[in-house]
C-alpha cells in the first residue's frame, strides 16, 4: 500500500483556508465528545472540555473512539459549527469520512490534512495558519 | 500510486448502476484515496452503525441513498439505534427527535439491512470467518471482528459503512492488509495481583489503559494466567477502542493471530514494552470515575447500568447467579442492555422473568448511554463497562463509577456503592 497522501480530503480549490489553531492535548472522539449543535467539546474526560472548535483549525494527533464520529462531524458542518480545517499526524478514516460526505452532500470543502511530528509540535493553540490547496500548513502569525 | 479501479467499479462510479450506487461509490473511492489504497476489495458482509440518529445531516444522507433505491449487496447487520422498539416506553427523549430516530432506522431497513439493532453482531448466529474481508463500523465490533474472529475490517466510520454494503467494495488498506496486523507494542501482565486477575474489572481497566497508551497502534498482551473467554475479550476491546482507536489487539494464546508472542509480533521486536502495574490500572479506573470515591461524596447511588457492549447469554447467566434470588434495592434503577436476538435466548431460559421480578429493566435495540432512558441522571451511576463510563458523563450528564460486575450487583442490592478496593493489592474472590 502507498503512503496516505498529506491531503486527506481536499479543501476549496479556490485557495487556502485560514484560521487560528485549537490544539487538542488528547485525541477527541467527535461522537460523545463534540456537541454538533454548539461546536463545544463535551467529553468531560478531555483536557479541552468546554472549548469551541467552530471556525478553528483543529489540530489533534489522531482520531479516537466511536465510529459515529463521522456523522457528528457531518452534522457539525450542516449546523455551521465545524472547524475550518482538521490537521492530524495519523490518518483517520472516521474523521476523513465526515469531511468527504460533507463535500458530497453539501459541497462544503473541509480540508483534512496530515503533518509530521515536528510540524505537529509547532502547531500550538492561538497560532494563525493557512491550509493550502496542496495540503501544506503554513504559519502566518504566532499566537 | 493512483487507485486502480475495475470495470465494475468504473461503471458504479459513472452512474451506470444509478445515482445511489454512484454516490456510495464516490464515498468509498474518496476514502480509498485518503487511505493511500491501491485498489478496492470485495467484502462478504457489513455491519452498519449509521442507523443511530445523529442529526439531520446523516439522516438526509441515509434518506437520499434509500430514496434513490439503493439496496445492500452483501449480508448487512445494523447497530443500535436511539429507540427500543420492543420496549418503546423506555424512551424519555423528545418525541420529535424520536420520530427522526425512527426515520433513520427505517431508511436502513428499506435498503435491505437486517434489523438486528445490536452493537455485538459477533453474538449473532452468523459471524465472519477467519480471514474474511468485511466492512464493519462500531468501534467495539471492529475490535472484536479483527482480534477475536480474525476477520478483516478497517476502522470504518458511519456513512461509509452503508456505502460499502451498497457497493460490496472497500479500500484495500489498513487492517485488511497483512502488513498492518502485526503487533508493535507489548503489554506484559506479570506484575498484576491475583485479585486483579480474578476480577471482572481487569478487562475494562486494562483495555482503557492500553487504549490510552497505544492510540491506533496494534497491541499484544502476554502473561494472562488463564486464556480469557469471549466476554472478557469483548470488554477489553470495547474499552481499548473508546479510550484510543484500537481496532485490533492480540492476546497470546487466546486470539487467532497470536498462537505465540513471536507470531503476534511477526518475528520483529516490539517498538515498546509496557509492564503493566496495578497502579497503572488503578489510574485508568480513577480517570474514568467522575465520583471521588474517598472524598466525602458518600456512597449514594441511583443507577446501575450493564450491557455495554450488549450482554451475552453467558453474562446474563453470571448476573443471575450473582443476584442469587435477591431483589435489587427499590431506590436503585438497574438496566441491562442487550440485543433482541440474545433476549429471545434469555427468555427461553426463564431469566427474563427472574430479572423482571428482581426489579431489573432489560433494554434492547439501543443502549442506555446513547439515548435518554435513565430515569435518574442526577445521582451517580455504576457500570462494569469502561465504554459506558467513558461516554455517559458527556452524553447524559451523569456521574459514573466503574466497578466489577460483582460490585455492581452487590451495590444494586444494597442500595449504595459497595466497592472492594483490596483487589489492587491482595487476592480476592470476585466475579
Amino acid at each position: 500500500m502507498a503512503e496516505p497522501p498529506r491531503l486527506q480530503v481536499a479543501g476549496p480549490a479556490s485557495g487556502p483556508v485560514e484560521g487560528v489553531v485549537l490544539r487538542l492535548d488528547e485525541p477527541l472522539s467527535f461522537w460523545g465528545g463534540l456537541d454538533a449543535a454548539t461546536g463545544e467539546v463535551i467529553d468531560r474526560h478531555h483536557p479541552q472540555v468546554g472549548r469551541s472548535v467552530t471556525g478553528r483549525v483543529l489540530v489533534m494527533h489522531s482520531g479516537r473512539g466511536s465510529s459515529s464520529g463521522s456523522s457528528v462531524l457531518l452534522e457539525a458542518v450542516r449546523c455551521g459549527t465545524a472547524p475550518v480545517a482538521i490537521v492530524m499526524v495519523e490518518p483517520d478514516a472516521i474523521v476523513a469520512l465526515g469531511a468527504i460526505v460533507a463535500s458530497e452532500l453539501y459541497g462544503v470543502a473541509l480540508p483534512v490534512v496530515l503533518v509530521d511530528e515536528a510540524q505537529f509540535a509547532r502547531l500550538r493553540t492561538g497560532v494563525r495558519v493557512d491550509v493550502g490547496v496542496d495540503g501544506s500548513v503554513r504559519t502566518i502569525a504566532a499566537g | 500510486m493512483a487507485l486502480r479501479l475495475t470495470d465494475d467499479d468504473v461503471r458504479r462510479l459513472d452512474g451506470g448502476d444509478g445515482p445511489a450506487v454512484r454516490l456510495a461509490m464516490r464515498v468509498v473511492v474518496r476514502l480509498a484515496e485518503a487511505l493511500g489504497a491501491e485498489e478496492l476489495l470485495d467484502i462478504s458482509g457489513a455491519h452498519v452503525d449509521s442507523c443511530l440518529y445523529n442529526g439531520l445531516a446523516p439522516l438526509e444522507f441515509a434518506e437520499l441513498l434509500a430514496g434513490d433505491g439503493a439496496t445492500v449487496v452483501v449480508p448487512t447487520t445494523l447497530n443500535v439505534s436511539s429507540l427500543d422498539l420492543l420496549h418503546p416506553d423506555l424512551y424519555r427523549g423528545d418525541p420529535e427527535e424520536g420520530d427522526l430516530a425512527r426515520r433513520q432506522m427505517d431508511a436502513f431497513v428499506a435498503m435491505g439491512c437486517r434489523p438486528t439493532w445490536t452493537c455485538a453482531p459477533y453474538q449473532l448466529e452468523q459471524r465472519p470467518a477467519f480471514g474474511e474481508h468485511v466492512a464493519w463500523a462500531e468501534s467495539n465490533a471492529i475490535a472484536f471482528a479483527n482480534s477475536v474472529l480474525g476477520a478483516r475490517t478497517d476502522r470504518y466510520g458511519d456513512l461509509v459503512d452503508i456505502c460499502a454494503a451498497i457497493t460490496g467494495r472497500a479500500p484495500a488498506a489498513g487492517l485488511h492488509l497483512d502488513e498492518n496486523r502485526r503487533a508493535t507494542v507489548l503489554f506484559r501482565l506479570d506484575a498484576l495481583t491475583p485479585g486483579l486477575h480474578d476480577s471482572s474489572l481487569l478487562a475494562p481497566v486494562l483495555g482503557a489503559f492500553i487504549g490510552s497508551v497505544v492510540g491506533n497502534r496494534v497491541p499484544v498482551i502476554d502473561g494472562l494466567p488463564v486464556p480469557p473467554g469471549e466476554d472478557w475479550l469483548k470488554a477489553l476491546g470495547a474499552a481499548a477502542a473508546s479510550a484510543g482507536s484500537v481496532a485490533l489487539f492480540h492476546v497470546v494464546g487466546a486470539t487467532p493471530e497470536a498462537p505465540t508472542l513471536e507470531t503476534a509480533l511477526g518475528g520483529v521486536a516490539p517498538t515498546e514494552v509496557v509492564v503493566v502495574t496495578p497502579a497503572d490500572l488503578r489510574g485508568a479506573r480513577d480517570r474514568l470515575n467522575t465520583v471521588q470515591l474517598d472524598g466525602g461524596g458518600g456512597d449514594s447511588l441511583a443507577t446501575v447500568s450493564l450491557g455495554t457492549p450488549h450482554y451475552s447469554v453467558a453474562e446474563f447467566g453470571r448476573f443471575v447467579e450473582a443476584l442469587g434470588g435477591r431483589r435489587v434495592h427499590p431506590e436503585i434503577d438497574v438496566y441491562i442492555s442487550t440485543g433482541r436476538g440474545i433476549l429471545d435466548e434469555v427468555e427461553a431460559l426463564g431469566w427474563v422473568e427472574t430479572l423482571r421480578s428482581a426489579g431489573v429493566t432489560i433494554v434492547t435495540d439501543t443502549c442506555t448511554y446513547v439515548t435518554p432512558i435513565l430515569a435518574d441522571t442526577t445521582g451517580p451511576a455504576m457500570t462494569d463497562s469502561a465504554k459506558w463510563a467513558y461516554y455517559a458523563p458527556g452524553n447524559l450528564g451523569v456521574d459514573v463509577v466503574l466497578a466489577s460486575t460483582r460490585e455492581c450487583v452487590e451495590s444494586a442490592v444494597a442500595g449504595r456503592m459497595v466497592l472492594d478496593e483490596t483487589i489492587w493489592t491482595t487476592q480476592v474472590d470476585d466475579g
